[in-house]
């Protein structure tokens, strides 16, 4: 055993929820074929697909149903092969109702372009414009939740060099190992992402970011890059939320992106692992992403498991394959209990951006007492932008915007960590949600 | 005296005089002189400083008032044309009537119509819920019922109706002053003219869903069915997708569209069920007049087909 | 299958375990080595005047929010016995039980719910009720039993801090006056004179450890404090220690451990942040050396504490963590 040392980890607030990564040990199980996918046409940031299909027609796993609208927008594929159904407004895990494209299921049905094989291709055949156009074509977008297109991040606006590729397998959410079983399972493949990634940004050095409670990972990972040049692995302290862009930049490279900036501007691009994996299949493989690894789990749930699910499925259909809905269940969380949105209905679509779904017990599923602030000064020691939560709650709450903007509250990445410390159960979040999306919205005439 | 005491008197006596003194010269130099019009405006003003009329209070509304000498765009909903009157005299400019307003609450989607699909357990506010998802009932442009209108209302003017879970607002204490519009994330708030004798007739619903889904989240939803719309003589109700509305610009008050409605959605205020029963009578009669000389028309028709059909061989 | 409706509600969707009936518990078992160690010391008078402080402070805050507020039942919160024990911690065991009525009613009426019950009070109630009563009944606060008398009508005498100040005043020499003192031994652990809860910094210090571990309070306002009190006095007895007592004496007498362990750190009255902790913590110190070595009143931490109090919403302003991305890169 080497030497015992400090871990690497960010630098300003944090905290420390119980990890409970009950699905850990779960092998990604192909979930079987459903009946009817619902596949929304927003599933990313940025414009809506434009649908390029009609009620009746027959489509292949694979194939365009909604092209790309502008740049920053993504093209959304078939993920079943059979006849297109309604087209309509449905309610996804967004929680609000949008555009989306039903698709009976007939068969399996695959474009004849994809490579379906499991063999694992190392060479790099593409220049770097072909990547991003590759990676654009497959609608990849980033999969760790905030579902950002994959090929705007890739190019990188000119005037700013990029000198490092970060990519982020902390997973620093409680219950999820989505991301921990694709390390485990598909390393070769990520690492023939990386250089993937790496071809396309031009960069010479990458360092993969793994928090230490998925040791085996880290261990997997040092073996694999033994011979490689310019890749490091770097073992992180358990600490949320070290999966945010800026804390794993700073905690790996002790660089801080600078307020309302991007990692680009120090130097940096950060990808996930699922998204390294997707960007592999895209541009090796040629498959679009139309499936991704989603962890069901939850304290009551029955078998805690890692599912590769095509996008669409509804939740109830994983549920199911994961031993039933408890009889406790009082909500429903798509993605982790900090960041992740309760659903209300159980016919909601994976999305690409769902990493898990989480079954939360009725008793645990309330909110307690709220009591008056006690200036105990913990929503500060918890933040991890250096802001000051309890403030922003007070000038968000009496409609003061601009004074919450000189406060920097459009600097907050909603991690949840002011919410979860506060003793006195204090809604700050949900006011500081409030006061950015007032501060967003145009105003009214 | 006790020389302690007296002092005491004498330096307390000198240090007011002298503050007194810088007072007095300070209010002087620093005097910032304002038109006295401002005061005498705001004098009369109902100083609620609400905002209702685009000022951000009531001293702001009178310098801008003395400022433009005109009134055709300046107009304090909360006082109304009488106040509008006296600020005229006193600027000694010709005042402008305006047509008095009233909040009406457009969603009827009462506990027993509007079933519920989920429970919300977040803040206690209609705007958090709302930047979070569509709502806890199926239908997402109704009311979240968490009383945003009523908190922010400075007159007392609404109240949540416990039974329907709907606002209420209170006819002669609103004053127009648009807060809970602004307030209101889903737009359920309107502003509309109060009306002849009080009359209003509206649609209390917004969802522009298909009849189906609609009805599905709601019992009473508009479907869109457009009888009101077909019903209306003076083009008063549009269609939006599946939604019905009324200008209340173009409305004649003749009540004939609201017993059109299935789920009796069209709402009226300050008429009597006399007065809408009558209306539909008319309606009812106009729409048979209608048919009876459509199919005169069409006998005439046919039989001018015929008469030609006869004829047209001979020809 | 159907489990009925879900629950939806923003994240996050865990909360951690720590919440304000738990502060309060850890706060009051912080507290026990501290009341123990006067019982021992001081007998049933100690009791009789907590138990009294405790009831009167919950029973005025139940009345309070049930009759004038008509709202919802605070007390269980647990803040209003927190209140009582720190004022029983700041009086002498053989106070009558009308004085320590009207302190309850002070500290509780006037220095915590007419501002709005907990959390909004910008004084800690406990010293309002404290120095209410030091102000209107000097002779009785101010006349404490001898240490490891049981009986309620003791002997009573002067604490450490206020032989000294006496003596000073008596012209007599520094040295003699601290011969009259118990060994520093007796004081760390609180055989001295002194209010209730104030004696012992040996009992203090294991609540302070215990909060510490409990992660309810940082150590910032603590060592700031106790520090700046050491190095103010260390300065005054280096340059003379003939007039001024040495460092030790002056952390280990007196309400300076109560005041660094229970008293500055409550969270409603003092600083948000770290960096404001530190300048809360400095300015107590300075005060309270300043009071003791050239005030009248030989003992100085309550109103350092209450001065300081003031300056907190000015502290919070000004006294900023750093934010994330604030300092530029310098690659």
């Amino acid at each position: 055993m080497a030497l015992h040392h400090k871990l690497k980890t960010f630098r300003l607030g944090g905290v420390h929820p119980d990890d409970q990564k009950l699905s850990a040990q779960a092998p990604i199980t192909p979930l079987p074929l459903p009946k009817t996918v619902t596949i929304p046409i927003t599933q990313h940031i940025g414009a809506p697909a434009k649908i390029v299909v009609q009620r009746g027609d027959s489509v292949k796993v694979g194939q365009v149903i909604a092209v790309h609208e502008g740049f920053v927008s993504s093209n959304i594929h078939a993920s079943v092969s059979g006849r297109i159904g309604v087209i309509e407004e449905t309610m996804d895990s967004s929680g609000f109702k949008h555009m989306a494209v039903n698709i009976r299921v007939k068969g399996d049905d695959w474009m004849e372009t994809v490579d379906r094989s499991d063999t694992l291709i190392e060479e790099i055949k593409l220049d770097s414009k072909e990547i991003v156009a590759c990676i654009m074509e497959a609608g990849v977008v980033g999969m760790g939740g905030a579902a950002f297109p994959a090929h705007v991040k890739l190019s990188v606006p000119e005037g700013k060099h990029v000198d490092y590729l970060i990519i982020n397998g902390v997973e620093c959410e409680p219950y999820l190992t989505a991301d921990h079983r694709i390390m485990l399972e598909k390393s070769r493949e990520i690492l023939v992402g990386i250089k993937i990634l790496m071809t396309a940004l031009g960069v010479k050095q990458a360092i993969i970011g793994i928090e230490d409670n998925k040791h085996d990972a880290v261990e997997l990972f040092e073996k694999l890059l033994q011979h490689e040049q310019g890749i490091a692995v770097a073992a992180l302290e358990v600490h949320y939320p070290q999966g945010g862009e800026k804390q794993l930049i700073q905690a790996l490279l002790n660089r801080e992106v600078p307020s309302g900036g991007l990692p680009s501007d120090v130097g940096v691009i950060v990808h996930n692992v699922g998204t390294t994996y997707a960007i592999y299949e895209a541009v090796q493989k040629n498959k679009p992403l139309i499936e991704r690894v989603v962890t069901v789990t939850g304290k009551s749930v029955k078998q805690p498991s890692n599912f590769l699910v095509r996008i669409g499925t509804p939740v109830i259909d994983l549920l199911i394959a994961a031993g039933g809905v408890p009889e406790d269940t009082g909500k429903i969380v798509s993605g982790g209990p900090m960041m992740g949105k309760a659903i209300a209905d159980l016919d909601v679509p994976i999305a690409k951006g769902t990493s898990g779904i989480l079954l939360i017990p009725k008793e645990e599923s309330t909110r307690a007492e709220v009591y008056n602030c006690l200036h105990c000064g913990k929503c500060i020691e918890a933040c991890p932008m250096g802001l000051e939560p309890y403030r922003l709650l007070i000038l968000s709450k009496k409609g003061n915007h601009s004074r919450a903007k000189e406060e920097h509250i459009l600097d907050c990445i909603e991690c949840g960590s002011c919410s979860f410390v506060c003793p006195s159960n204090r809604p700050i979040l949900d006011y500081i949600r409030l006061g950015k999306t007032q501060l967003r919205k145009p105003k009214k005439a | 005296m006790n020389p302690v005491v007296l002092y005491t008197i004498l330096t307390l006596t000198a240090i007011g005089i002298i503050a007194a003194g810088v007072i007095y010269f300070v209010s002087k130099k620093f005097e910032v002189k304002e038109d006295d019009r401002i005061g005498k405006v705001e004098q009369v003003l109902p100083s609620t400083n609400c905002g209702g009329c685009g000022q951000p209070g009531c001293h702001a509304f009178a310098t801008a008032v003395v400022a433009a000498g005109d009134l055709s765009e300046l107009h304090c909903p909360v006082g109304g044309n009488a106040v509008m009157k006296q600020v005229a005299e006193i600027l000694g400019i010709k005042a402008v009537e305006r047509d008095p307003y009233i909040a009406v609450v457009r969603c009827s989607g009462s506990f027993e119509h509007r079933k519920k699909t989920n429970i919300y357990d977040g803040t206690e506010s209609c705007k958090i819920a709302a930047a979070l998802y569509s709502g806890d009932t199926g239908c997402a442009y109704g009311c979240l019922g968490m009383a945003d209108c009523v908190e922010v209302c400075d007159f007392e003017a609404m109240y949540m109706d416990p039974k329907t879970g709907l606002p209420v607002v209170i006819e002669d204490k609103c004053t127009a002053c648009n807060a809970c519009v602004k307030e209101c994330p889903k737009g359920i708030l309107e502003l509309w003219p109060k009306g002849k004798k009080n009359q209003r007739v509206y649609v209390a619903c917004l969802n522009e869903e298909k009849g189906s889904s609609a009805r599905k989240e709601c019992s009473v939803a508009c479907s869109g069915c457009a009888k009101c719309f077909e019903a209306c003589r003076y083009d008063a109700i549009t269609m939006r997708n599946s939604l019905a509305i009324i200008d209340p610009d173009k409305c004649k008050l003749c009540m004939e569209c609201v017993d059109t409605c299935d789920v009796h959605n069209i709402i009226t205020a300050n008429v009597t069920p006399e007065k809408i029963q009558a209306a539909n009578e008319q309606r009812l009669k106009r729409e048979e007049r209608a048919r009876k000389k459509k199919e005169e028309e069409k006998l005439a028709a046919e039989a001018a087909k015929q008469q030609g059909n006869g004829t047209a061989p001979q020809a | 299958m159907s489990t009925g409706l879900l629950t939806v509600s923003p994240s996050p969707h865990i909360h951690s375990e720590l919440t304000v009936p738990q502060i309060m518990r850890g706060v009051i078992i912080a507290m026990v080595p501290a009341l123990a160690f006067s019982i021992y010391n001081f007998g049933l008078g100690a009791l009789y005047v907590t138990g009294l402080a405790v009831i009167f402070c919950v029973g005025i805050e139940y009345a309070i929010v049930k009759y004038l507020l008509k709202k919802p039942a605070s007390i269980h919160d647990g803040s209003a016995i927190i209140t009582g024990l720190l004022l029983a911690f700041n009086v002498p065991s053989n106070l009558p039980w009308y004085i320590i009525l009207i302190g309850s009613a002070v500290a509780i009426g006037i220095g915590k719910m007419s501002f709005g019950g907990l959390g909004n009070n910008p004084f800690n109630p406990a010293l309002v009720g404290r120095v209410f009563l030091l102000l209107s009944f000097p002779v009785p606060m101010t006349h404490w039993p001898q240490a490891g008398s049981w009986s309620l009508d003791a002997v009573t005498g002067a604490t450490p801090l206020g032989i000294l100040k006496d003596g000073m005043r008596a012209g007599e020499s520094m040295d003699s006056l601290l011969n009259q003192m118990p060994s520093y031994v007796d004081i760390f652990f609180g055989f001295q004179g002194g209010s209730l809860g104030e004696m012992s910094a040996f009992a203090l210090l294991l609540g302070l450890i215990y909060m510490l571990y409990r992660k309810i309070i940082t150590w910032h306002i603590p060592v700031s404090m106790l520090l700046t009190v050491v190095i103010m006095t260390g300065i005054f007895w280096l340059i003379d220690p003939a007039k001024f007592a040495n460092p030790l004496f002056h952390v280990l007498t007196g309400g300076v451990m109560l005041g660094a362990v229970f008293m500055a750190t409550d969270y409603v009255t003092s600083p948000f942040t770290h960096r404001g902790m530190l300048i809360f913590g400095v300015g107590i110190g300075v005060l309270t050396v300043l009071i003791r070595l050239f005030g009248n009143y030989p003992e100085g931490v309550s109103f350092a504490i209450l001065i300081m109090n003031a300056f907190v919403p000015m502290i919070n302003r000004y006294a900023k963590e750093p934010r994330y991305g604030e300092v530029k890169q310098k690659r």
